[in-house]
């Protein structure tokens, strides 16, 4: 009687699994859904990180966007170009050529920027904004209370010395998480490969923008004067890189009266180009001087 | 008559008095992980009720038809998860085909249901109780019901816990598990509300 007791058992659970197993097995079939097979293919060449940066609720949602035509095959930004190229080609399209882009966070105001009060609220970068303006004087400035870095699911970007957001080019994938999460919208998508970058966003004019932050882009315009590649330009009053132009000389952080370009030149430095540029200008008018004179007295000779 | 006034006992036991998490402790897992936000928190206690409702029926006829004539109750536990595992596997495949709206609303919280205790513990009740198949059926809806209550009012209560002064070191699940203590507390209040 015991072995029958294991033999029912054995028996009973046996059937029990067999029969739901074989209704799992015809459902299976009854309620197939017809999958592209392309989608899982692009799938395994996404980032997987399910980060969102792309705007479609996971790695799968971005598969299918792409799939239905309705994102780029560069929708995924952290997958890289190698990937692109692979999803291109499954796509049959041509592979997307282009540098690798980082995120660039275009503020160095931290504790250089004005503060309008003391915010003790929620430390969030989008609630901070919703009370009284802002704590800071500048309404364009890095808030610096991390809403990017809550975004960021590479650890690339973090609250700099300074109190403003900084990104580690090494880690960002240029998803685009922070950039929708920065409720100033300062942060941007530049070449990996460029160093000069204007680190103000103030669109205020001249002693708007001076009063909120000691760091702040005035829109003087003498960087524009400057450039010898016509790389930067002042747009409705900031210094803007065109960064197909720039070729990364630097003479434009060493005129800048606000230190908001990075590389900073150190005071050292922009002497040390005064200087230069005063003997040039001298050595120039000295040459004007002297074809003038020559002219002169070829004129008084005739 | 009677009949209706015994169902009302077992849905107010079930969704008040006898409350799957506050009194049973049951399907606590889902209900600190999924309790972050009342939307998702809305959908994981609908598809649990779903198959709570689903599963005591199912699993009282496996039961009385096949467990009780060979005399093999003390085989519940694995014959119950069978079912289970099956049952949901099965309504993820037909919500695919039918309700694709719903499958991605639910998303990953389907599949998850099938390591949900409180889906075990109902099935596994009713045989304790020897309810019939309809005090199952209710029994498994209410107590999906409760269930659907409790996370939704704790997910509620949890979204509103970013503005509370509490000590930092209470952050995240040692304030979530604080509150849910409180809450249970608080439904110990309805054992006195004995209709039966």
């Amino acid at each position: 009687m015991d072995i029958m007791n294991i033999v029912y058992a054995v028996v009973v659970l046996g059937v029990l699994g067999a029969v739901f197993g074989a209704i799992l097995a015809v459902a299976s079939k009854i309620f197939e859904v017809q999958k592209d097979p392309r989608e899982e293919a692009i799938l395994s060449h996404l980032a997987g990180a399910n980060c969102g940066g792309c705007g479609y609720p996971g790695c799968g949602g971005c598969a299918a966007a792409i799939l239905a035509g309705n994102a780029p095959v560069t929708a995924c930004a952290p997958a890289g170009p190698e990937n692109a190229a692979a999803i291109a080609e499954i796509m049959g399209m041509a592979a997307p050529t282009g540098e690798r882009q980082v995120a660039f966070v275009r503020c160095n105001g931290g504790t250089n920027a004005k503060k309008r009060f003391e915010y003790i609220g929620v430390q969030d970068c989008i609630s901070a904004t919703k009370v009284a303006g802002s704590p800071l004087e500048c309404n364009f400035g890095c808030l610096g209370f991390g809403s990017c870095v809550a975004a960021c699911q590479f650890g690339a970007i973090s609250i700099g010395e300074n109190g403003c957001a900084v990104v580690d080019p090494e880690k960002c994938t240029n998803c685009g998480a922070c950039m929708k999460a920065c409720p100033r919208g300062i942060i941007t998508s530049v070449p990996v490969s460029k160093k000069v970058h204007v680190l103000c966003m103030n669109q205020d004019k001249g002693k708007a923008a001076m009063t909120v932050c000691s760091n702040s882009c005035i829109g003087c315009g003498l960087c524009q004067k400057e450039c010898k590649k016509d790389a930067i330009h002042v747009v409705n009053g900031v210094a803007v890189i065109d960064y197909d132009k720039c070729v990364g000389c630097k003479l434009c952080t060493k005129v800048c009266p606000r230190d908001a370009i990075t590389p900073v030149a150190t005071a050292e430095e922009k002497e040390k180009y005064k200087a230069i540029k005063k003997a040039q200008a001298e050595k120039a008018k000295a040459a004007a001087e002297a074809k003038a004179k020559a002219e002169a007295e070829a004129a008084a000779k005739a | 008559m009677d009949q209706i006034y015994e169902l009302l006992a077992i849905s107010l036991s079930a969704i008040l008095a006898n409350n799957f998490i506050f009194s049973q402790f049951l399907g606590i897992c889902p209900f600190l992980g999924v309790s972050k936000k009342v939307d998702t928190a809305v959908g994981m206690g609908i598809a649990v009720t779903f198959v709570m409702a689903l599963a005591s029926a199912i699993t009282w006829a496996v039961q009385r038809f096949v467990l009780d004539p060979f005399g093999l109750g003390y085989m519940q536990t694995v014959a119950f998860i069978l079912v289970i595992a099956s049952l949901v596997q099965f309504i993820e495949m037909f919500l695919q085909k039918a309700m694709p709206a719903l499958y991605t609303a639910l998303g990953v919280y389907l599949p998850l249901i099938t390591t949900n205790c409180a889906v075990l513990g109902v099935a596994q009740l009713n045989v304790q109780n020897s309810y019939g198949f309809i005090e199952s059926v209710t029994y498994g809806i209410t107590g999906g019901l409760g269930f659907l209550l409790a996370i939704v009012l704790f997910a509620s209560i949890r979204e509103r816990l970013v503005f509370a002064d509490y000590p930092k070191s209470f952050e995240g699940f040692p304030i979530a598990l604080v509150t849910a203590g409180l809450m249970a507390l608080a439904f110990m209040g309805f054992s006195g509300l004995k209709v039966w």
